[in-house]
This record gives C-alpha cells, sequence and structure tokens, in this order.
C-alpha cells in the first residue's frame, strides 16, 4: 500500500477516537447529513424501498387495465381522482403508469436502491476501510438522489400528468407536449430529476472507485478482494462512463424542447401546423439514450452478480468456484456492455449493417454470462447449505437469470428481434433477467447484511413465505409473457381487444394480473419483517453466517470508524470455506496462515 | 356499512398473523433452534430443499402444459417468404435455448436438494479447474458462433435491396392512424413535403410534381400474393412502428428519416380464411412503437390479393388529385425550375439519411 493510503487511514483512525471520547454528534449529524457510509447506505436502501413500493403499485394499477379492459374502475377514483374518466382509466395517464414504473424501477430502485446502498454499506467494510474515500461527496450523491425524488415524485401529481412517453422518452414524442400531455411539465421535470440523479450517480461512482482503489487494508490485494468488491467496482467503473452520455442526450432534448434547437426533430406536422425544426434525428437520441442504457442493464445487474456470488459461497460453506473465472466474466461483460447498445434499435430504420455487428457483439456476451451461472452451479455442487432466506433468494436469482437470460439470445439475433421487438418477448426477457433477478439480489443482500446494518435478525420464516410468493409470482407473471410475445402482443398497449390478431389471451392477461397482485402483495411481508425487525428482531451475533470477509470481524453494530482499534490486516483470500484440516469450516480472512498450519495447502506452507 | 365490515376483517387478519408469526417465534426460542447456526435448522433446511424440488416439478410440469396449451395460440398463422426464416430460426434457437434452460434448472434445483446441510458432513473444498472452466466457455462460444451466423445470413437476406420489379407502397404513420399511398400506374411516387400538409392533402404531396398526379390513397393496404413489395415507411409526427405480425415484418417510421422493408406476402386474405377456418379473418397493421394517447388503437386493414384481383382493384382506384381538384390551385404558381431543384434536394437529403 501507498504511503498517502496509511496516513490516510490513521487520519480517519485519529478522528475516531475523538468519537469516542465525547459522542457529540446532534441528530442531524448523525442520520440525516451524516457522512458516515453505513448510514448514507441505509438512506439509500430505505429511499429505495420506498420508490419500489411506488413502482410497484404503479404496476398493479396498469396490471388492473391489462387484466381486466373492460372492467370500471370507479374504486380507484379516490386514489386517481380524474385520471378515471367515467371508470375507465385515461389511456394517456395508463402510458404515464408504464413510464415512471419503469424509470422509478431501473433508475430510482435497481440502480440507486440496490448500488447506493450495498456500495455504500459494504465496499468500506469489506476492504478494511475507515469509510469512503470523500465522506462529504458521498453525502452529497445521497442528498442529490434525494432531491431528484422528490422532483420525481411531484411530477406524478401535475394535473397534465407524469412524462408519458416510456422510460426511453424518445423524442419526438418526448419533446413535443402537442403529441403527449405528459410530455410538457411532466417531461421537464422528468429531466431535471434525471439530471440531478446523474449528478449523484457521478459522485457515489468516483467515490467508490477511489476508495477501492486506496484505502484497502493491509493485505487486501485486488485478488483477495470479495467478488462482491469486484463487481461493485466494475459497476462503478460503468456508470462513470455511461451516465455522462444520458446527460448530455437530457441536455439536448431540454435543448430541443425549450429553445429551438433541432438535434433531435426533423419533418414533423403536429397540433395543424408544420413545426420549423429541420435537420435533426430521432435516431441519434436513440444511440446515446442507450448508449447509457445498455451499460444501465448491467449496472443494475452486476452488483446481484456480486452478492449473489458471495452468499452462495457462503452458505453453500464452499469456496466460490473459479474465483478469476468469475473476475473475468465480471470484466469480460463489463466490457461488452458498452459496444451492444444498437441492439435496441435493430428495426428503428439504422443500417441493416449495423445490426449484423451489434447481433454479433450481443450474442458474444452469452458466453460470459453462461460461464457465470456455471461457476454458481458447480459452487453448489456438493455443498452443505444451509437455506438461509438470502440463500433462498440467490438460489431464486440464479434461476430467474437462465430463465431470462436465455431469451436475450433470440432477442440479441436482429432477424428474430423483426417479429418480437417491442412485443411482451421483449417484456418477459427483461423483467425476469434484470428486473426480478436483480430485485432477487437486492433482497439477498438485505436479509444478509441485515444483521451488520441494524444489529438484529430480520425473521428466517417470514423471509421463506416472501421467498416463496415472491418467487412463484414472479413466474406465474412473466412466464405467460412469453406466449403473448411469440403471438405479438405490443407493449405499452391500453388494450389489446381493437385488433383481431390480439384479442385472445384474455384469460392469460387476467392470470398475469392476479399473479402480479399476489406478487406485490407478498412484498409488505418483506416491509414488516424488515420494519419489525429493526426494532424488535433477534439480536445478532457478530457473524452470524459464519463468513470470512472483513465486515464480520467489526462489532455487532460498528460505531463510526467501523473497527474500534486498529483495522485488522488480510492474508487470504475470503473463500476459505471447509478447507480440509481446518478446525471450522470457515477461515476468515484476517487469519494468518502461520495459525492454519493443518490446514494449509502445499503452495501455502510458507505465506504469512 | 360494507367498507366498515371489509376494514374490520382486513384487521383482523392481519392480528391473526401477527399472532400466529409471534407464536411461531417463541415456539422456536422454546425448540432451542435459535441457538444453532443460522441456516442449519432441520426442519426448515428439510422443507426449503423440497419445496425446491417440488418447484421444478411441480413448476416444469406446469410450464411444459400452459405452452402445449398455448402452443396453438401463439403461432401466428405466416404469410410471408422471409417470415418462413425467421420462424425455423426462431424455433431452433427455441430448442437450443430450451435445452440449456432444462439442463441448468434441473442441475441448480436437485443440487440444492441433494447438497443440503447436514451436521456431519462437509462440503468438499473445491476451488477451481480450469479445464472444466475453458470447456464451458468454448461450448457456449461455438454455439454463439452458429447462431450468429445463422442470424446474420437471414438477416443479410432481409435487408438486402428490394428487387427490382418490386411494388412500391407508401406507409405513413401519424397520431393516431396509418395512411397509404401508391404510385399509380407510372410506378413513381410524387415528391412530398412536410410544410404542403393540411387538412386534405395529409400527406403533403406535391402535386406540382407530375409524378403525384396519379398517386392514390386508399382506406386498406392491398398486396399482391407472391411478388415482392417495398414498403416505404415514414412518419409525419412522431416515432410510430409498422408492424405486420402475419408477415413477421416491422420497421419503424421515423420523422425526417425514411425507412424500408420489403416482402413477398404468400397467402392471400382468402386463403388465410380457408386455411384458419375463420371466415372473418383479416390480415392487419399495428403500430408498436409508444406514440401517444390512441397507439393502442392504430389499427390498419391490410388485404392481400391474387395477382389478377389486384390488378382489377388497382385500376378501379381513382387518382387523389383526381378527387380534389381544388388543391392544384396551391401548386400552379411554381415554376417547373424550381421543382426540379426541390426535387434534387430532396432525393439527396433521402440517400444520407437512410445511410446513417
Amino acid at each position: 500500500m501507498s504511503s498517502t493510503d496509511i496516513s490516510i487511514n490513521e487520519d480517519v483512525h485519529h478522528a475516531h477516537e475523538e468519537h469516542d471520547h465525547h459522542h457529540d454528534q446532534n441528530f442531524f449529524e448523525k442520520y440525516i447529513f451524516s457522512q458516515d457510509h453505513k448510514t448514507i447506505g441505509k438512506q439509500f436502501l430505505i429511499t429505495g424501498i420506498f420508490w419500489a413500493f411506488v413502482g410497484g403499485f404503479l404496476s398493479i394499477l396498469f396490471r388492473l387495465q391489462l387484466g381486466w379492459p373492460e372492467a370500471t374502475f370507479t374504486f380507484l377514483e379516490p386514489i386517481l381522482g380524474g385520471w378515471i374518466e367515467n371508470g375507465k382509466l385515461n389511456p394517456e395517464f395508463y402510458l404515464a403508469l408504464v413510464t415512471m414504473h419503469g424509470t422509478i424501477m431501473v433508475f430510482f430502485v435497481l440502480t440507486a436502491g440496490l448500488s447506493g446502498t450495498f456500495f455504500n454499506f459494504l465496499i468500506p467494510l469489506q476492504i478494511g476501510a475507515r469509510d469512503m474515500a470523500s465522506g462529504f461527496m458521498n453525502m452529497l450523491s445521497y442528498w442529490f438522489f434525494f432531491l431528484a425524488s422528490v422532483i420525481l415524485f411531484t411530477s406524478l401529481f401535475l394535473e397534465t400528468g407524469p412524462a408519458a412517453g416510456g422510460w426511453t422518452v424518445y423524442p419526438p414524442l418526448s419533446a413535443l407536449p402537442e403529441a403527449l400531455a405528459g410530455s410538457g411539465s411532466g417531461m421537464t421535470l422528468w429531466l431535471i430529476a434525471m439530471a440531478l440523479f446523474i449528478v449523484s450517480q457521478l459522485l457515489g461512482g468516483v467515490n467508490y472507485i477511489t476508495t477501492v482503489i486506496n484505502l484497502r487494508t493491509k493485505g487486501m490485494s485486488m485478488t483477495k478482494m470479495p467478488l462482491t468488491i469486484w463487481a461493485f467496482f466494475l459497476t462503478a467503473i460503468l456508470g462513470l462512463l455511461a451516465f455522462p452520455v444520458l446527460f448530455s442526450a437530457a441536455l439536448l432534448l431540454i435543448f430541443d424542447r425549450s429553445f429551438g434547437t433541432s438535434f433531435f426533430l426533423s419533418d414533423i406536422y403536429i397540433g395543424g401546423q408544420a413545426l420549423a425544426h429541420s435537420g435533426g434525428s430521432p435516431i441519434l437520441f436513440q444511440h446515446l439514450f442507450w448508449f447509457l442504457g445498455h451499460p444501465e442493464v448491467y449496472i443494475v445487474i452486476m452488483p446481484a452478480f456480486g452478492i449473489v456470488s458471495e452468499v452462495i459461497t457462503t452458505n453453500s460453506r464452499k469456496p466460490i468456484f473459479g474465483y478469476r473465472a468469475m473476475i473475468g466474466s465480471l470484466m469480460g461483460i463489463a466490457l461488452l456492455s458498452f459496444v451492444v447498445w444498437a441492439h435496441h434499435m435493430f428495426v428503428s430504420g439504422m443500417n441493416p449493417f449495423l445490426g449484423s455487428v451489434f447481433m454479433f457483439l450481443t450474442l458474444i456476451i452469452a458466453v460470459p454470462s453462461a460461464v457465470k451461472v456455471f461457476n454458481w452451479l458447480a459452487t453448489l455442487w456438493r455443498a452443505n447449505i444451509r437455506f438461509t432466506s438470502a440463500m433462498m433468494f440467490a438460489i431464486g436469482f440464479v434461476s430467474l437469470f437462465i430463465s431470462g437470460g436465455l431469451t436475450g439470445i433470440i432477442l440479441g439475433n436482429s432477424s428474430l428481434d423483426i417479429q418480437l421487438h417491442d412485443t411482451y418477448f421483449v417484456v418477459a426477457h427483461f423483467h425476469l433477467v434484470m428486473g426480478a433477478a436483480a430485485f432477487f439480489g437486492m433482497f439477498c443482500g438485505v436479509y444478509h447484511w441485515f444483521p451488520k446494518m441494524f444489529g438484529r435478525m430480520m425473521d428466517e420464516k417470514l423471509g421463506f413465505v416472501h421467498f416463496w410468493l415472491t418467487f412463484v409470482s414472479v413466474y406465474l407473471v412473466f412466464m405467460p409473457m412469453h406466449y403473448l410475445g411469440i403471438a405479438g402482443f405490443p407493449r405499452r398497449y391500453y388494450t389489446w381487444t381493437g385488433f383481431e390478431a390480439f384479442n385472445v389471451f384474455t384469460d392469460m392477461n387476467t392470470f398475469i394480473s392476479i399473479a402480479a397482485i399476489l406478487g406485490f402483495s407478498a412484498q409488505f411481508i418483506f416491509l414488516f419483517n424488515f420494519v419489525y425487525s429493526i426494532f424488535k428482531g433477534r439480536r445478532a451475533t457478530a457473524n452470524p453466517w459464519h463468513a470470512n470477509t472483513l465486515e464480520w470481524t467489526t462489532p455487532v453494530l460498528p460505531g463510526h470508524g467501523n473497527w474500534p482499534g486498529e483495522i485488522p490486516a488480510v492474508y487470504r483470500w475470503p473463500y476459505d470455506y471447509s478447507k480440509p484440516g481446518a478446525a471450522e469450516d470457515f477461515i476468515p480472512q484476517t487469519v494468518p496462515f502461520s495459525e492454519t498450519q493443518s490446514s494449509n495447502l502445499p503452495q501455502e506452507k510458507d505465506f504469512e | 356499512m360494507i367498507t366498515f365490515a371489509i376494514g374490520l376483517s382486513v384487521v383482523l387478519l392481519l392480528v391473526i398473523l401477527f399472532l400466529l408469526f409471534r407464536i411461531g417465534t417463541l415456539a422456536s426460542i422454546f425448540r432451542g433452534s435459535t441457538q444453532r447456526a443460522a441456516g442449519t435448522t432441520k426442519t426448515s433446511n428439510r422443507v426449503n430443499s423440497t419445496l425446491l424440488l417440488l418447484f421444478l416439478i411441480g413448476g416444469g410440469a406446469a410450464f411444459a402444459w400452459s405452452f402445449a396449451s398455448a402452443w396453438d395460440t401463439m403461432n401466428q398463422p405466416l404469410a410471408s417468404v422471409h417470415g418462413a426464416w425467421t420462424d425455423s430460426l426462431f424455433w431452433t434457437t427455441m430448442i437450443i435455448i430450451g435445452i440449456v434452460f432444462v439442463i441448468t434448472q434441473i442441475l441448480l434445483f436437485t443440487y440444492s436438494y441433494k447438497y443440503q446441510h447436514k451436521d456431519n458432513k462437509r462440503a468438499y473444498y473445491y476451488p477451481h479447474n480450469n479445464k472444466l472452466e475453458i470447456v464451458w466457455t468454448m461450448i457456449p462460444a461455438v454455439v454463439m458462433a452458429i447462431l450468429v451466423f445463422a442470424g446474420w445470413k437471414t438477416w443479410t437476406k432481409i435487408t438486402s435491396a428490394a428487387p427490382e420489379d418490386a411494388m412500391v407502397v407508401e406507409v405513413m404513420g401519424k397520431q393516431f392512424n396509418w395512411m397509404v399511398r401508391y404510385p399509380g400506374a407510372d410506378g413513381e411516387l410524387g415528391v412530398a413535403n412536410v410544410n404542403l400538409i393540411d387538412a386534405v392533402n395529409e400527406f403533403g404531396v406535391d402535386f406540382s410534381d407530375k409524378n403525384a398526379m396519379d398517386d392514390f390513397m386508399p382506406r386498406e393496404l392491398h398486396v399482391p400474393k407472391g411478388r415482392p413489395v417495398l414498403l416505404k415507411i415514414r412518419s409525419r409526427d412522431v416515432i410510430h412502428s409498422v408492424f405486420m405480425p402475419h408477415f413477421r415484418l416491422k420497421m419503424d417510421a421515423v420523422p425526417g428519416m425514411p425507412t424500408k422493408f420489403w416482402f413477398v406476402p404468400t397467402k392471400s386474405t382468402e386463403d388465410m380464411r380457408n386455411e384458419t377456418g375463420n371466415p372473418e379473418f383479416n390480415y392487419e397493421l399495428a403500430c408498436t412503437e409508444v406514440c401517444g394517447r390512441g397507439h393502442f388503437a392504430m389499427r390498419f386493414m391490410v388485404v392481400v390479393d391474387e395477382p389478377e384481383d389486384y390488378e382489377r382493384w388497382l385500376a378501379e382506384q381513382p387518382a387523389f388529385i383526381e378527387q380534389n381538384p381544388d388543391l392544384l390551385a396551391k401548386f400552379s404558381s411554381k415554376t417547373e425550375d424550381q421543382l426540379v431543384l426541390e426535387h434534387k434536394a430532396e432525393k439527396k437529403a433521402e440517400e444520407v439519411k437512410t445511410e446513417l
């Protein structure tokens, strides 16, 4: 480690000792404008859970419409007010629901809620640091996110409705209030919220990367880092490179909307007149958007890869199979995620030659993804599995990732995408592979690290009930959607009854909606378990899962600075589970080889 | 009153659930299972691992059954040449991923069941095996290479230039309906310009262009069976997408950037009515790019005629300008020179944009 690093550690340590003497943090410093990474992580988590319920509730609203297109929804009037017209849901508000569901889930829950929580909470704890490299930037990152949240939430209550042009906000639809009411103030607020959100992501990203590179404890070389940290590190790099491109797209869209430029607009006749915009290209926006958008889906799923790898290996009581292959595949996925964006645009009218190139690059991603799945399976082989709630969600994650990932091979093929693009096949695919799967990764992480966050355990039995209801309903919702998609049902349709080709499968849609309501209701079990356990859960021990990683060497409730004494040094990789010859079936990273002569492998005999 | 009763019963239900939860917690403390390491409790491990296995069997059976019973409905009847290629590639790929799906899911759930925690057992320390890693990197790589090749061949054929003799139709999307324009007897579509659009001339056709004089805009899209048809697609407001599910055809309609898609219909509407046994059967054109309030209602009728019926239908269609002669007055002032210039500029712009 460099000398700067050591001096930083001493610095922080000093601050910590001071803190021991004076407990003088007031409520605001401790819980609101906190610079402690653990508190910031919890802030992200709680905001994320709030958003998840909002986003889930919106999906239930539009599932009601899709499941029972002929029904009257007067009972929703107390909530939706004027958006229910004569008992019918307003079609534009339907689009707004779909749009906000997507935006909230992708950005506010699965990016900020997932990354924000676990990156902040785990990076310093697992690499052995007192805190993030910059606690202040970290705090700013949360509060920019909070501001973005407030603005986006406000937009839900506008008279013209929130943004409604799909979460991808393709112009011209999103640029012209004449085309769609939600493209007025709703879209303005969406863009402002997104801009602030990106600022938050960048502040966080710089911090995560710096912390991982500079603040690792003694002995924590890159090849001794847990896979969680590897996944978080690579995800942070993706975010740092991709989000600025979305920022530029948003900025150009703001110019087109408000200052009369024509980046994305051309040859448009709307509202009874031809617009002056000329020479712009709507396809340009799609390129810019998906240049972020595709890495974004990996930003969502890669932290879940890391969390799941960690939980599977801990609860299998076995080292992760192919640690280096796991890192390699993460790197491969991270790299490839930047060169596949146009597979979202096969039928957008772009040059078909590009279609061939992007098909080739896209299908390559299947290889590292397959390697990950095989390695997880190999880790389970001849394991001694402890079925904790977190482990259940990890197994569920692998199952969902397989089911959803495989259909990506079909959608990544440009000639098959012709028929399936923008149908329910796509909806089913990405909800399984990055929606539900990332949620499972998040649940997995919450159940696993809850004891470290709050010093208490979540109730395991409720966790199992929550898992089973969620797991079953996810499959019941999304498996049948493949059938709708193969039949060509287009997405974002208010109802399909107008088409002879699509007016079949009404029962199937009702079925899907019922399953969705079941799945959403099951989340209240989680909410209860979460809130109840914070205050009344069983007290946790310092290392309840018998895990090897550094965070479990801290006290039950780590204070500011994480370790009361010196930061422990690291001697071994984090996956020495069930090592032959060892007394216990786990050897924490802080145990030197000199103390474990009986279990050392031949090449480890001379290690410290 | 009823609301109150419902509310009360919900509250009671929640109270009961809460009590059950408390009893469960207390019972587990009493049994001493809280003293054991998390996840090593016998009962809950046995229950969960058995449920995982049951989920594999039950879920697999339910999936197989529902797939089989939805089979007929999910396969839209097919009516184009390239559709046969993509359909067969689709189901071939489905079989390949189906095999992987079945194997990996079976391994996942049976391993979970088989290797559940036992007190007297230790996991097998097996951190890596490079040979295995290479094998399971190479196999997917080879399979992907084959799929990429097959996909690329099909894609290149589908997106190749339309044959010379292809019948040209313009399809234009607008909020919220589709409109089509035929080039008439000369086979050339007249120039159009967004600034010329008004309530009557919805395409913005420039009627000082000679090619436009015989253009006509019917209310249905008619195409002849067995002949290549080139759709020239554009939009005049927001992005729409032409989707004809029976022809496996989809292409975005983009304002300012004309797109195209050509296909060969293989079955007339009449053929399809006989095949499906549905005398009401009609081909349809739908929009698949979200475009606003009426997105879900942009239905347009598509009719595939036998070639001779198609010729008869063509002959019956009056030119648009003959039906709306008043429009011509607007265009009389333009000189021929201006026209030629505009025409050139338009063509150039089109070429550049489609290269994007």
